[in-house]
């Protein structure tokens, strides 16, 4: 396939706002290694993770060279959205963010895979592995908001403190040719579906505008970003050039 | 289920070689049964490349399977191995092969079920338990359901349940027997 600069360029900021969106997702649910509530959730995060880790790995690639643009970008090269870098929180938290998020990879993914696009091989297969990322959401959003009363009452509080992160996501990538508006109103269906069967509130505060998250695309990114990047590009720094 | 390519006997041999070469993490499966060798092309004189498709994307086994190819194509005298990772069209379980399957259940773990063949699938959430009362939800968009139960490898119940959905590799579930009370690895389907 032939390309003019102008979509080599499209493609590339494409490939880095999906890849970096994979990839901070995948080192914050593996900061989870160690710290579960029960072995068989450290090991569904941890397994989540790879998925995430290895759609990094394709999208980074296509970009430039994948060790380079994980481990010596600066925080403001990276073009992630915000809620994925959001701290973990509470495990209420984690799931919420896993059900935003997932529900969001499902449907672009869904549209991606099913044009003729450069992703749409690479979408093919996110969307099988995403289906049981965002099963494992539901499920757990289900268990928690229609459980015990301090359970729902932690999951309230999880999906509320998220929802302002959720209109970035709808923001135009340029070079993916989506529907955006229709993206967001299925997935606004989607995830008033799940909240309701949880019996839980979908929040009412705002998702676009003044008070909400809206430039990771643009590479600005919260506080507690650039102490997980520290963290994550420490060891490639420290010895550059090591293998094992 | 995707086929896979040789257009020479060269090729079908080379072809038959690379596909004997076991899986790293279940070595009970062949690559061939495992249905992830998808073509191998001879480029002139012991030149030759093979197409390998990863079961996840992330799957860490994608390495160690391309190092093995080459070392057996070597061993074989082709100079010249290239295998080229390929993601489309994706990998599903139902590439596995009978055979395969087969062989899944006999080292104790639940083969993945084929799905009904047929275009659009409606899309639900799974049932925990695959027998019993307990009624499952409309929520979506969770895999793709698949009518048969899964059965223990071990005594051969239909009447087993989920206890996680991700068990030691990406591409199982960690299940348990109601009958025989042994829990047991699952291969999802994908």
């Amino acid at each position: 396939m032939t390309t003019t600069p102008d979509q080599d360029t499209a493609l590339t900021a494409a490939a880095l706002a999906l890849g970096d969106d994979a990839l901070v997702l995948s080192h914050r649910l593996g900061e989870w290694a160690g710290h579960a509530p029960v072995l068989e959730e450290e090991v569904a995060l941890a397994n989540i993770a790879l998925d995430l880790l290895g759609q990094a790995r394709v999208l980074l690639s296509l970009a430039g060279d994948e060790d380079e643009l994980a481990f010596l970008r600066e925080e403001r090269a990276f073009r992630n959205l915000q809620l994925v870098e959001q701290p973990n929180g509470d495990f209420a938290h984690t799931i919420a963010r896993q059900l935003y998020f997932s529900t969001y990879q499902h449907l672009l993914h869904t549209e991606l895979a099913a044009g003729d696009g450069p992703f749409a091989p690479l979408a093919g297969k996110v969307v099988k592995e995403v289906a049981y990322h965002s099963d494992h959401a539901e499920q757990w959003t289900l268990r928690l908001g229609d459980g015990t009363t301090t359970g729902h009452t932690r999951m309230q509080r999880a999906v509320d403190a998220l929802w302002r992160y959720t209109g970035e996501m709808f923001q135009p990538v340029e070079g993916l040719g989506v529907d955006w508006p229709a993206l967001e109103t299925a997935w606004l269906e989607r995830i008033t579906r799940v909240l309701h069967r949880a019996t839980l509130t979908v929040p009412d505060g705002p998702r676009t505008g003044a008070w909400t998250a809206g430039a990771g695309r643009q590479g600005l990114h919260t506080e507690p970003f650039g102490r997980m990047l520290a963290e994550m590009q420490h060891l490639h720094r420290s010895h550059p050039g090591a293998t094992w | 289920m995707v086929t896979p390519a040789a257009a020479t006997p060269l090729e079908a041999e080379l072809l038959e070689l690379a596909g004997s070469v076991p899986d790293p993490e279940l070595p009970v499966l062949t690559l061939r049964e495992l249905g992830v060798v998808r073509a191998v092309h001879a480029r002139g004189a012991d030149t030759v490349e093979v197409e390998l498709t990863p079961t996840y994307t992330g799957c860490p086994a994608v390495e160690a399977m391309s190092a093995d190819i080459e070392r057996v194509l070597r061993e074989h005298g082709v100079r010249e191995v290239t295998v080229r990772r390929v993601l489309a069209p994706a990998w599903s379980t139902d590439d596995i092969t009978d055979e395969g399957r087969r062989k899944l259940r006999e080292f104790g773990i639940a083969p993945p079920r084929v799905r009904p063949a047929s275009g659009a699938v409606a899309v639900a959430l799974g049932p925990p338990r695959t027998l019993g009362p307990r009624a499952h939800g409309a929520g979506a968009p969770g895999p793709a359901p698949v009518p048969e139960p899964v059965r223990c490898p071990h005594c051969g119940s239909a009447d087993t349940e989920l206890l996680s959905r991700f068990s030691s590799t990406a591409c199982k579930a960690l299940r348990r027997c109601l009958d025989c009370r042994e829990p047991f690895d699952h291969f999802k389907e994908l």
